[in-house]
C-alpha cells in the first residue's frame, strides 16, 4: 500500500510492449542513441506477434512487378473505406518495403521466388500478391528476428513486467510505473519519452483470437494521461477462426489459406461469397468460378475471388449465411483447400494450420474441409497519433502498432499489421528518441502520486467484498460478444452501458486470493481496469456511429452515411468523464485522391 | 488412443497440479467439468476461475505457437495447449508439474533466465555485402535447412529433458543446451552469414558435452530435427576444424567456413 518499496530506473525513452513495433522502436530509439528500456508483460519473443501467420504487405514487386506503392496505397485506402488517415497510409505503403528488406540484413529467411528473391503471397484486399512471408508463421520469424536484433545490441530488456499507469510531470510524460510479475514488487522507470506499443484489447470479447495480453493497456493509459482515442467502435472480426471444438473457438485459420487458393462453402456446397460482393469492389471483383480460379495465375486478364474480399465484407457474409441456416453443424461455414490444392502443396504452404487442425480437431485440412467463423482479432481504432511522428496529444507519449488508430480506418486489410508495427514502430522509437535528446533531465515522480498509484495496485489484496475477477472478466466478455459484437443496435449497446458499469462496481471490490508472487488472479484484478475502459469507449464510440462502415456495422443503420464518412469518432476523458465527439478527418490531397478512386 | 473420455454430459477432469514455491510444495486435486476438444491448458485455466484464482501459470497464444505453456504432464514435457485431454483414459488423474530443469518460481513457472542470458552470448547474424543489383539472392532450396531452425518456439522443452542440464545443474554455467545449438546451427548455415561460431561452439557452449541421445528431438513440438540436422552437422564440423589434422593445416592457410 502506500509507502510499500519500489526499485526506480531511469532512461531516456521507455518502450512498452516487446511485439513487432516495440521492438522495431526500442532498435531505432538505441541506434539513435537513447539509453532505451524495452519492458514487455511475457517473455521475450512471446508476444502476439508470434502468432501472425500470413504475411507482411509491402509493394516490393517482387511477384507482380506491376506493383508499387500507389497500388498498395489504394488498396489500404479502399480496404478502410477511406476513413483511414491518408498519410499514414501513405508513409506505410512507401517504407514498407524497406523494413522489409532490412529484416532480411538482421537475418530473416522468408519463402523465395524461383529468381532468389523474397516471395510474395496473395491476401485479401491486395490487388497484386504482395504479403512477405514464411509458410504460415511469419509472425514467428519476424518477432525473432527483432528480439536477437535487439538482443545483439544489448538493448534492457524487462520481461514479464507490468506497466500499469504512466507519471506525468508539468504536462509531459515523466515516466510510467508497475509491477514484477515474478515478485509482485514495484517498479519505477523515470524517463524523457515513453512509446506504447502494447497491442490490441481483442480480450474484451469472449470468441478472440488473442490471448490474455490483449487487455487494452495503452489505450486505458493513454486516455488517463489525457490522449485522445479514435474510432474505438471499429473492431475487426476476422472471417475465419476456428469453431469446433468450443474450446479452440477463435483461433485464428489464416487467410493465406483462401490466398492459396481456399474457398468458403456454405452448407448447400455453394460457394456464397459470390451472392456478397459490395458495389464498391464489383468492378474489380470476379462474379462467376471460372474467372475467380483462374485469377490466382493470371491477375491481368481475370478479377480477384470474392473469397478474398476484405474481412469485414467476408465476415459479415459468414454471419449471413449461418443466420440464414445455411451453417455448418457448429454454426460456421466450411474453408475448403483439400478439394483444390494437392496435399503436398498444402503442407509446404499452410504447415502450422494442419498442425493445428491435426492436434487440436481431429481434421486433417489436406482431406477434409475447416468449419470457421468469425473471430474477434482487431482494433483499427486506438491512440490518436501524428502521421508522420508517431506523437499522441502528451507531450512525450507515443504509440504504434495496434495500439494506435489510424492507419487501417474502418477496416484493416490482412498482412498490413505486420508492416504497420514495422513501419511506425520505427517512426515512434525516432521520434521519441529525438524527443528525449532535447529533452531535460527525467524526474522522479512526487511520492504523493507514486503512493496514490501503488494503493490503486495493492487494493485487490484488501478485504473489499469477495468479487472474483476471473468472473467480471468472462461476464465482460459475454456482454460484449452479444451486445457489442459484430452486428449493432442501439437497445443491446445501451444494454452493454448498463452492465459495464455494474462490472465497474464489481470490479472495485475484487479480492483476489494468495500472495504478490505471481499471482495471475491479481494481474487479471488489475487488467481488468483496461479491459472496461476499452469496452466502455468501444461502446460509447459505437453508439455514436450511426452507420454501417468495415469493422463496424449496426442493425438499425445498415449503410454507411456520408456524415460519418470524413470524420473520427473521437473518446477521451477529462476529470473522469469520457466524452465522445466527430471531429473531421484531415483532408487527403488531389493526387492521392485521384489515386484511390481510379478505376482498374 | 485409448477409448476417449466422453466431454459433456457432466464428465469431469481429475488434476493433480504442483502448488508451490521454491520453499516447498506440494501436488494438488482439482476436479473440474470437462467440455469436448479441452486441453489441459483449458482444464488449468478452469481450476483458476474456479478453485484457486492464484494458480501460477504461463501462456500466450493456446495454439502451439507462442512456446509459454511448457510443463510436465503425467512425467512428460508437452505444451499444455496442444496436449488434448481425450488422449487420456476416461477417468484418470492426470498430473500436471512444472519442468523439472529450471527453478521453481511458484506452482507451474519456472524461472528459465538461463536462456534468456545464453541467447545473449550468440555471435549475431553478420551477413555479407549484397549482390550488385542491390539485391539479396538466396533460392529455397538453400534455405530449407535454416527455415526448419527457425520454426523454434522457444519452449524450452529440449533444454528441459537435456541430461547435460537436468541431471547436473553445474553444468549450466559451461553448456547452452540444444536450443541454442539449433540457433547457432540456423547462423552457421545462413547462406549470407560470414561470422564463424566453431570455436564458440566448442568452449563457450560446451558442444562436446551432448552424446547425442536425442532426447532433445523426441519432445520438439515443432518436430525439429534437433541432433540430425543441427547438433551432428555442426559436430562434424568443429571435429574438422579442430581435430583433422589435414583441415587443420587447411584452415591455417586461410580456409574458413564450409
Amino acid at each position: 500500500m502506500a509507502g510499500d518499496s519500489y526499485e526506480t530506473h531511469e532512461y531516456d525513452v521507455v518502450v512498452v510492449g516487446a511485439g513487432g513495433a516495440g521492438l522495431r522502436a526500442g532498435i531505432e530509439a538505441h541506434d539513435k542513441g537513447c539509453k532505451t528500456a524495452i519492458i514487455c508483460k511475457s517473455l521475450l519473443g512471446k508476444a502476439h506477434t508470434v502468432m501472425a501467420e500470413g504475411g507482411i504487405a509491402a509493394a516490393m514487386g517482387n511477384v507482380w512487378p506491376e506493383d508499387n506503392w500507389k497500388v498498395h496505397f489504394r488498396d489500404t485506402m479502399r480496404g478502410g473505406k477511406l476513413l483511414n488517415n491518408w498519410r499514414m497510409a501513405q508513409i506505410h505503403a512507401q517504407q514498407a518495403p524497406d523494413r522489409v528488406l532490412e529484416l532480411e540484413e538482421w537475418g530473416a529467411l522468408f519463402d523465395r521466388t524461383d529468381e532468389g528473391l523474397i516471395l510474395q503471397r496473395d491476401f485479401g484486399g491486395h490487388r497484386y500478391a504482395r504479403l512477405a512471408h514464411v509458410g504460415d508463421r511469419t509472425g514467428l520469424e519476424m518477432i525473432r528476428t527483432l528480439q536477437q536484433r535487439a538482443v545483439s545490441l544489448g538493448i534492457d530488456v524487462f520481461m514479464e513486467c507490468n506497466v500499469q499507469h504512466l507519471l506525468m510531470n508539468d504536462g509531459r510524460v515523466s515516466g510510467a510505473i508497475g509491477y514484477w510479475r515474478e515478485s509482485g514488487e514495484l517498479i519505477v522507470f523515470n524517463c524523457k519519452a515513453v512509446v506504447l506499443a502494447t497491442g490490441g484489447s481483442g480480450k474484451c470479447w469472449q470468441v478472440t483470437s488473442n490471448s490474455w495480453e490483449y487487455s487494452g493497456d495503452g489505450m486505458g493509459m493513454a486516455m488517463e494521461v489525457g490522449a485522445d482515442l479514435i474510432d474505438m467502435e471499429k473492431v475487426q472480426f476476422h472471417p475465419t477462426g476456428m469453431v469446433w471444438p468450443p474450446s479452440v473457438r477463435g483461433i485464428l485459420v489464416t487467410e493465406g489459406v483462401r490466398g492459396d487458393g481456399g474457398t468458403l462453402l456454405n452448407s448447400e456446397g455453394e460457394r456464397f461469397m459470390f451472392n456478397y460482393i459490395p458495389e464498391f469492389f464489383k468492378a474489380e471483383t470476379a462474379d462467376n468460378e471460372t474467372e475467380a480460379d483462374a485469377w490466382y495465375q493470371d491477375k491481368k486478364n481475370n478479377r480477384r475471388t470474392p473469397d478474398l474480399l476484405p474481412r469485414d465484407e467476408v465476415a459479415r457474409a459468414i454471419n449471413s449465411e449461418v443466420k440464414a441456416g445455411r451453417g455448418t453443424e457448429h454454426g460456421g461455414v466450411y474453408l475448403d483447400i483439400a478439394n483444390r490444392r494437392d496435399a503436398d502443396y498444402i503442407m509446404r504452404r499452410l504447415p502450422s494450420m494442419y498442425h493445428q487442425f491435426k492436434e487440436l480437431a481431429d481434421v486433417d485440412i489436406t482431406k477434409e474441409a475447416m468449419e470457421v467463423g468469425p473471430t474477434c482479432h482487431y482494433i483499427m481504432g486506438g491512440v490518436r497519433v501524428d502521421a508522420d511522428t508517431s506523437a499522441t496529444a502528451v507531450p512525450g507519449l507515443y504509440a504504434a502498432g495496434e495500439v494506435a488508430g489510424g492507419l487501417h480506418g474502418a477496416n484493416r486489410l490482412g498482412g498490413n499489421s505486420l508492416s504497420d508495427l514495422l513501419v511506425f514502430g520505427r517512426i515512434a522509437g525516432e521520434s521519441a528518441a529525438d524527443y528525449a535528446l532535447g529533452a531535460a533531465a527525467a524526474t522522479a515522480p512526487a511520492p504523493a502520486e507514486v503512493d496514490r498509484l501503488t494503493t490503486l495496485m495493492l487494493e485487490p489484496f484488501t478485504d473489499r467484498g469477495g468479487e472474483n475477477p476471473y468472473a467480471i472478466h468472462g461476464d465482460l466478455q459475454r456482454t460484449m460478444h452479444n451486445l457489442v459484437g459484430i452486428i449493432r443496435t442501439e437497445s443491446e449497446m445501451l444494454k452493454a452501458m448498463e452492465e459495464i458499469a455494474v462490472y465497474k462496481e464489481r470490479a472495485a471490490r475484487v479480492k483476489v486470493e494468495g500472495g504478490r508472487r505471481f499471482n495471475p488472479g491479481w494481474h487479471l484484478a488489475l487488467d481488468l481496469k483496461n479491459l472496461l475502459a476499452v469496452a466502455e469507449a468501444a461502446t460509447l464510440s459505437a453508439l455514436e456511429c450511426k452507420e454501417s462502415r468495415g469493422g463496424h456495422t449496426r442493425d438499425d443503420y445498415p449503410d454507411p452515411d456520408p456524415r460519418f464518412g470524413s470524420v473520427n469518432v473521437v473518446t477521451r476523458k477529462h476529470n473522469g468523464t469520457v466524452s465522445v465527439s466527430l471531429e473531421p478527418l484531415p483532408e487527403m490531397p488531389e493526387e492521392l485522391r485521384k489515386i484511390v478512386e481510379e478505376q482498374v | 488412443m485409448a477409448e476417449a473420455a466422453v466431454a459433456g454430459n457432466g464428465a469431469e477432469a481429475k488434476m493433480r497440479v504442483w502448488r508451490g514455491d521454491a520453499s516447498g510444495g506440494e501436488f494438488r486435486d482439482y476436479t473440474v467439468p470437462l467440455e469436448e476438444g479441452m486441453v489441459v491448458l483449458d482444464v488449468i485455466h478452469s481450476i483458476q476461475a474456479m478453485h484457486a484464482g492464484d494458480l501460477a501459470v504461463r501462456w500466450n497464444c493456446k495454439a502451439g505457437k507462442c512456446g509459454s505453456c511448457s510443463a510436465e504432464v503425467n512425467g512428460k514435457p508437452r505444451l499444455m495447449c496442444m496436449t488434448r485431454m481425450n488422449t487420456f483414459e476416461p477417468g484418470e488423474t492426470i498430473t500436471v508439474a512444472p519442468i523439472q530443469t529450471f527453478p521453481l518460481v511458484r506452482d507451474l513457472v519456472t524461472d528459465v533466465s538461463y536462456n534468456y542470458e545464453k541467447a545473449k552470448t550468440i555471435p549475431p547474424f553478420k551477413p555479407k555485402p549484397k549482390e550488385a543489383d542491390g539485391t539479396r539472392r538466396m533460392y529455397q532450396e538453400d534455405i530449407d535447412r535454416v527455415q526448419e531452425f527457425h520454426k523454434c518456439i522457444e519452449c524450452y522443452l529440449c533444454q528441459d529433458v537435456c541430461h547435460v542440464i537436468r541431471d547436473h545443474n553445474e553444468n549450466k554455467p559451461s553448456f547452452a543446451g540444444p536450443r541454442f545449438f539449433v540457433r547457432v546451427a540456423s547462423l552457421e548455415m545462413h547462406p549470407l552469414d560470414t561470422d564463424d561460431r566453431l570455436e564458440f561452439l566448442r568452449n563457450e557452449a560446451g558442444l562436446g558435452f551432448c552424446n547425442i541421445t536425442k532426447c532433445c528431438t523426441e519432445v520438439c513440438p515443432e518436430h525439429i530435427k534437433i541432433t540430425d540436422n543441427s547438433i551432428i552437422p555442426m559436430k562434424e564440423r568443429v571435429v574438422t576444424r579442430f581435430y583433422d589434422p589435414i583441415a587443420r593445416l587447411l584452415g591455417a592457410l586461410g580456409g574458413k567456413k564450409s
